[in-house]
């Protein structure tokens, strides 16, 4: 668990490194998480407890929004009077936004399938 | 009550008290969420941060006071980013095999983000500054943060936008996914991810761990792409 941890930590540590030296306009932790996927495929020997480790922090992701969400509720007179306009702009524009891409995912993998099953369906009576 | 008044100086100067309000009102708002059996309205994100904020509020504490203690949970986002590549390792045969229709729904998506949002605002009347600000809402707060100082929109306004764009699409995607009668979990997980970053995800990750898997996914490329995206939108998009 501890050496799991630490592992986490030394590639968020890289992934800082990396951003600040070639200036990257990507978080830490994403250029991290980039790290942690290619040690893990090229099977590098990572703490026995990396996985469960890692699930556990993920099972509570939504703990860890709590603070910034605080802070949120504390700036919200920065969207002034302009307030009702803002949150309908970020609810319509969100809906739109997964209705758009889950539709267009979903819509090419069945069309993808659709291509693959080709001969399967031509060779079923 | 000069024993109490004496006592709450004491600890509320300490990081110990705000610390274990945050993971309290967590407890309390993930047991709200279970027993109304996961209601996508019963986020226990909205539930915590307004239960917090209720008591910073009686309590008359400001924001700095509370995030000293509260700063311990909210590093923890850091490694649990590097930590989204265990369950991407975990479904890599699902991701590999799904890796057009994710690109494809990547570059449709991140555009209809930006482009919804600011369409919208101009619809709705708002202000160039309003619309700079809501432009790269759907990507994670660092990210769209960074993106709208580089265009001229005020970072802390963008902040406040992204976090509201994280509980809207944590709310809505279930719904909104069983209304258009979405079975596909991959597709699900990675619109709430593209729409609404991190808490999105977190969402994703109750829901279903393949939808959370393609979640992380799409939160690590959308932040990519927006960057790249708006400001080269903006130029023909805001005015």
């Amino acid at each position: 668990m501890l050496a799991a941890f630490a592992s986490l930590l030394l590639c968020q540590l890289a992934g800082e490194a990396i951003v600040r030296a070639a200036a990257l306009p990507v978080p830490g932790p994403v250029v991290g998480m980039v790290l942690l996927f290619a040690l893990m495929l090229l099977r590098a020997p990572l703490p026995a407890e990396t996985n469960g480790t890692a699930d556990g922090l993920l099972k509570h992701l939504s703990l860890l929004f709590v603070p910034a969400g605080v802070g949120v509720v504390q700036n919200v007179a920065l969207l002034g009077d302009t307030g009702l306009r803002l949150v309908a702009v970020v609810v319509l524009g969100t809906i739109i936004t997964l209705t758009v891409t889950a539709l267009t995912f979903a819509g090419v993998a069945r069309l993808m399938r659709v291509a693959d099953a080709a001969p399967d369906d031509e060779a079923a009576p | 009550m000069i024993d109490f008044v004496n006592l709450w100086v004491y600890l509320s100067g300490s990081p110990l008290l705000w610390l274990t309000v945050t993971l309290t009102a967590y407890a309390i708002a993930e047991a709200i969420a279970a027993a109304c059996r996961r209601h996508p309205l019963a986020n226990p994100v909205l539930i915590a941060v307004v239960l917090v904020s209720l008591l910073l509020i009686a309590s008359g504490t400001p924001y700095p006071a509370y995030f000293a203690g509260a700063q311990f949970v909210h590093f923890l986002l850091g490694p649990a980013t590097v930590a989204l590549a265990v369950p991407l390792m975990r479904h890599l045969p699902q991701v590999r095999r799904t890796l057009v229709p994710m690109l494809v729904a990547l570059a449709v998506g991140s555009f209809a983000a930006i482009v919804s949002a600011v369409l919208l605002a101009k619809a709705f009347g708002l202000d160039r500054a309003a619309q700079l600000a809501l432009a790269p809402k759907s990507a994670t707060a660092a990210i769209a943060m960074g993106i709208a100082d580089k265009t001229g929109g005020d970072p802390a306004l963008t902040a406040v936008l992204v976090v509201l764009t994280g509980i809207t699409g944590a709310i809505v995607v279930t719904p909104l996914m069983n209304a258009l009668r979405l079975k596909n979990y991959a597709a699900r997980g990675f619109a709430a991810g593209l729409a609404s970053h991190g808490i999105g995800t977190a969402r994703a990750f109750q829901v279903d761990p393949l939808a959370g898997t393609f979640a992380g996914i799409a939160l690590g490329l959308n932040g990519l792409l927006t960057a790249l995206l708006v400001p080269l939108l903006v130029g023909w998009l805001v005015g």
